[in-house]
């Protein structure tokens, strides 16, 4: 860390001092040009206090006399003359010399200057001799208008704040010998080589160049081989194997060159955020997700100020002190979310904070003085317009002067250097509840992972990130593409694929007949929405290089870009939102803009589960929740035999009995059986169905708790009465010993509408145990582990009761219980643990981190019976004893 | 992909027009001749595979590669609503490569012609009978020995509607 700081400092203070060096010739030949001089103070001024964050106190007393020169000019008190300007550069020449040093030895040269800074506190002092005895430590406000003084500002906060707060005295007087003073920096073994020559900053136009120029290499050395292979004897074979393992190489090192994690531009945010949080008495946590997102090397170099710049403003005037918080009922911590991730076709980062929100009615005041709008306008404007007006230059400017580190500052600057990327910023903000930026940055630079598919003789590229798998559809693989009216659909597993023929999509010919018949399905997925691309052939997965395409192809809709691929081909990228757009016409809108659900939660977090609609034994309509569903098979029915009373049949090598909704049952001698399988970790049983109606989406909300075996309750689901199938009770006819199912449980309704959080990453479990919660009358909200549970907190919401499982990905039940018992909202809910571990150990290891009860999954006999007592008993009294019940 | 001789040398090894008329690349479409000025034309090649771009435009015939660049191709004829090419796979067509705002566009044609520099006294403006398609896409026209040149205007040429 300290070592990569150094690094970056030797390249960036080799760059200032080249601005410098020209910008103090100019501003001897115009010696009245206020921003110049405001820019030549503010790059000095930066590289003091740089110097002085990094324990540079060498080299930070040779700039703060610098500064101070430089300080007298732009404040007047010094004339610009020839002289001084020799002295300034005399200077820099100074400090140039001791990066060299640094460079090569990794720490400052021994020795000191104090002949250059007596001479040139000399000069200075002959303009005010008064001002001369000032220590190192820079003055609060010297920053300037002009310009993003991000560096300049933040180094300057980071420095006092270790001034104030680290054992070391405050720096030194200006005459100070270098001493081995705070933090030495990185040993020498670490530096190789010349710094400022190991990294060095490549115009994206030389790049493209490279690109380009290794894409025609790759053509001619194809080309050769195609010769030589007419030529099996010729001289030129070994060569030319040689010349192209190069040309592959080269191309690998020309795309990982403008390939960087973004993390990488993340890496000083921690250090930022926690010296601002010690400088401020706030307590910040910065939570960052997705650093490993690949990112175009000049994309990264041109977000990574604006990045630090929000981060700052965050931490800086989101987050509110300690106390405020606590008194608005938040976690006295502070958090800072920082996010990114692929989404169709573009980059996202999030950034969002739980702070105090921005101040709508300032906003409002500020665009009215700054003319940006008038009173009538802003009166027709919603609270998210008014707050777009923080993105406006006119707006920030004048904020700068009154207040340097301003909120809202630069956000103009941060949006024009999103833009120039081809990028998006958009902004949420509630009043105490925090803000939000995303940032929408298109692959338009980017390279992606693409699967090449064939459709109408034409070659595609599906971005790899949407594709979840691949199906063979053929007879002898058993997957065949069925149409519902004329939409094709495939039954995959639990639940039908809406699919979409590229061939037909694009209006292309069918390939020629005869083809074996063969068909691909891309699974898919967009956001919330899943479905199969057809196509006729699947080839590889490639590296490409996203390219914008033509303006004249741009309206087409169904094209994320055009590449080239390694054999010289162009092929069109294929946008799967695009896509999905054909099939699932609806809410793709919604689904494809970023600001409104988070990926991936949007189905289980608001509370939707997904139904199997069917019709057995009568004409009633029946569901299950799909999840529940493993599979959905048609059985000849010369198959299905008798074995113990039950019918059964052979299917992958096991018995599975197959139960029918009506004891009456009639079993049918030709033809299919439909049957739902439902599957547990080792038993299989299927359910006769007469037909299947459809698959909907609805909340589960049991109207009726009902008498009859077998079902739970009637629900209003799709807008029917429907009766909702008690899986568990064909489950223990099918297999005696499968569980006991207590059916008291579903007639108390005791708790109605208790609301009740079920975190388990079991599926089944999950769908297993809702409808009978359902049932005794509790509302019951799904997560799949602690890290979703703890997003619906984030979302506000409160529980009654949390019923939760312990080994769960991603956070389990301990972090959870413990992540629940330190949050001030969710502090009191009772919690119970359901495991498949119940020793004595672990029951102790549930109840330390705060559960209150604990029960063994593996017995279900006992476990609906336990349940019922907890749910039927908290609420009322929360706390209490901790039940203990191991198996 | 095969580069015909370059254009530009050919170009600046002719003696600029006396009376400052504009130089042309011409080429033929369905017998007509054509030209376009000759400093917009950055390469004269022979597409081995263009790739289709389904659902594009009838007038584009999809893209190349074109050292690394992707190249739009578009085929006058349609665009002109001239009949379909009928040359063999041995007499394929020419495409005449152009910049146009940062993007580059090769026009398929049915051969590449001479370098030539009408004079402007030989330049009349679009007769009012022609076809009014032509008329929105050509700038005027030559008259030169045995024949008469179409002057095309290169932005409008490429100014294609897009149809959803």
């Amino acid at each position: 860390m300290e070592d990569d700081l150094i690094k970056e400092f030797l390249t960036e203070t080799g760059e200032s001092l080249a601005t410098l060096d020209l910008e103090l010739v100019r501003l001897e030949q115009d010696a009245n040009d206020p921003a110049l001089l405001g820019n030549i103070f503010r790059l000095m001024h930066t590289i003091k206090g740089t110097c002085g964050f990094l324990g540079l106190m060498r080299l930070g007393a040779v700039a703060h006399a610098g500064e101070n020169i430089l300080g007298k000019f732009r404040d007047g008190d010094l004339a610009v003359t020839p002289a001084a300007v020799t002295l300034i550069l005399t200077c820099i020449d100074q400090i140039r010399a001791l990066l060299t040093a640094l460079e090569e030895n990794g720490v400052e040269p021994a020795g000191d200057d104090a002949r250059l800074i007596a001479e040139i506190d000399a000069f200075a002092a002959t303009g005010v001799p008064a001002q001369t005895s000032d220590t190192v430590t820079a003055p609060a406000s010297l920053d300037e208008e002009g310009g993003y003084p991000v560096a300049a500002e933040l180094l300057l906060e980071v420095e006092q704040a270790i001034a104030g707060q680290s054992a070391h005295p405050a720096l030194p007087a200006a005459s100070a010998p270098a001493e081995p003073a705070a933090a030495p920096p990185a040993p020498a073994e670490h530096r190789e080589s010349a710094v400022a020559g190991a990294s060095i900053r490549v115009n994206v136009d030389v790049i493209e160049t490279q690109m380009n120029l290794i894409s025609e290499l790759v053509l001619i050395r194809n080309q050769l081989m195609q010769t030589a292979r007419r030529q099996p004897e010729s001289d030129f074979k070994v060569p030319l194997q040689r010349l192209s393992h190069i040309t592959s190489d080269l191309q690998e090192v020309v795309t990982r060159m403008r390939m960087q994690p973004i993390g990488n531009a993340w890496a000083k945010l921690p250090r930022i955020v926690r010296d601002l949080s010690v400088d401020s008495g706030k307590k910040i946590q910065l939570v960052q997700q997705g650093a490993e997102t690949e990112l175009d090397r000049q994309v990264l170099e041109l977000i990574k100020d604006p990045l630090t710049h929000m981060i700052r403003n965050s931490a800086d005037h989101g987050i509110e002190a300690p106390a405020a918080r606590l008194a608005a009922g938040k976690p006295e911590t502070g958090t800072i979310t920082l996010e990114a991730y692929h989404e169709s076709g573009h980059i996202v980062i999030r950034i969002a904070d739980d702070g105090r929100g921005l101040d709508v009615e300032r906003i409002r005041a500020k665009a009215l003085k700054n003319g940006l709008a008038a009173e009538s306008e802003l009166a027709a404007m919603s609270e998210q317009q008014i707050l777009q007006f923080i993105f406006n230059p006119g707006f920030s400017t004048a904020e700068k002067v009154t207040n340097v580190s301003g909120r809202g500052v630069g956000m103009d600057v941060v949006r024009t250097n999103i833009e120039k990327i081809g990028g998006a910023i958009d902004m949420k903000s509630v009043v105490g509840q925090g803000s939000e930026f995303i940032i929408k940055i298109p692959l338009t630079l980017a390279i992606i992972s693409g699967l090449i598919v064939e459709a109408g003789r034409e070659r595609f590229a599906i971005p790899q990130l949407n594709v979840i798998e691949l199906v063979r559809v053929s007879a002898k693989s058993g997957m065949r593409i069925e149409t519902v009216n004329t939409s094709p659909v495939l039954r995959l597993r639990d639940r039908l694929l809406p699919l979409v023929s590229l061939g037909k999509l694009l209006k292309m010919d069918a390939p020629a007949a005869g083809d074996s018949g063969n068909q691909f399905i891309v699974v898919t997925q967009v956001g919330p929405h899943t479905f199969g691309i057809i196509v006729d052939r699947v080839f590889d997965t490639e590296e490409i290089v996203v390219k914008p395409v033509s303006h004249l192809l741009r309206g087409i809709g169904v094209y994320a870009g055009n590449t080239i691929l390694g054999d010289g081909s162009v092929i069109m990228i294929l946008d799967p939102s695009g896509l999905a757009g054909t099939v699932c016409q609806t809410q793709l809108g919604a689904a494809a803009d970023i600001a409104e659900t988070p990926p991936a939660q949007a189905g289980r977090a608001d509370g939707r589960t997904s139904f199997l609609l069917f019709r057995a034994g009568g004409s009633d309509l029946k569901a299950v929740p799909l999840e529940l569903v493993a599979r959905i098979e048609d059985f000849e029915t010369a198959r299905i035999e008798r074995a113990r009373g039950q019918h059964v049949v052979q299917y992958r090598d096991h018995l599975v009995p197959l139960v029918a909704i009506n004891p009456a049952h009639v079993w049918k001698d030709t033809g299919k059986q439909q049957v739902l399988v439902f599957a547990d970790d080792t038993r299989t049983m299927g359910l006769v169905v007469d037909d299947i109606v459809d698959i909907v989406q609805d909340t589960m909300s049991v109207e009726l708790s009902s008498d009859t075996e077998g079902l739970v309750g009637s629900a209003i689901i799709a807008g029917k009465a429907t009766d909702i199938v008690d899986i568990g009770h064909y489950l223990t006819l099918a297999f005696a010993d499968w569980f006991e199912r207590d059916g008291e449980l579903a007639r108390d309704a005791v708790q109605a509408g208790r609301k009740v959080l079920l975190v388990d990453d079991s599926p089944f479990f999950r769908n297993m145990l809702s409808p009978l919660l359902s049932a005794a009358g509790w509302q019951v909200t799904m997560a799949g582990d602690g890290a979703d549970a703890l997003k619906l907190r984030d979302g506000g919401q409160n529980f009654d009761l949390i019923i939760s499982d312990i080994d769960m990905p991603r956070m389990d039940g301990l972090a959870l219980a413990q992540a629940v018992r330190r949050d001030p909202g969710w502090r009191a809910t009772p919690m119970v643990a359901l495991s498949a571990r119940a020793g004595e150990a672990d029951i102790a290891a549930g109840t330390a981190a705060g559960f209150n009860h604990y029960f063994s999954k593996s017995h279900r006999a006992s476990l609906a019976r336990d349940l019922k007592q907890v749910i039927g008993v908290c609420g009322e009294h929360a706390e209490g004893r901790v039940t203990r019940r191991a198996s | 992909m095969s580069t015909a001789p370059n254009i530009a040398a050919a170009a600046n090894a002719r003696r600029p027009a006396p009376d400052g008329s504009e130089t042309f690349v011409t080429f033929v479409v369905h017998n007509q001749l054509f030209g376009i000025p000759v400093q917009r034309v950055q390469d004269v090649l022979m597409p081995d595979v263009i790739a289709a771009v389904p659902l594009s435009a009838p007038e584009i015939s999809g893209s190349i590669n074109l050292r690394g660049r992707i190249v739009t191709v578009i085929d006058v004829r349609k665009r002109l609503a001239l009949p379909p090419y009928e040359g063999t796979a041995q007499k394929r067509r020419m495409g005449v490569t152009i910049e146009s705002g940062a993007e580059f566009y090769s026009l398929l044609v049915d051969s590449v012609g001479d370098i030539m520099s009408p004079g402007a006294h030989e330049h009349e403006s679009n007769p009012s009978t022609l076809d009014p398609l032509w008329r929105d896409i050509a700038e005027g026209v030559y008259r030169i020995e045995g024949g008469l040149l179409v002057a095309l205007d290169i932005e409008r040429l490429l100014d294609i509607a897009i149809k959803f």
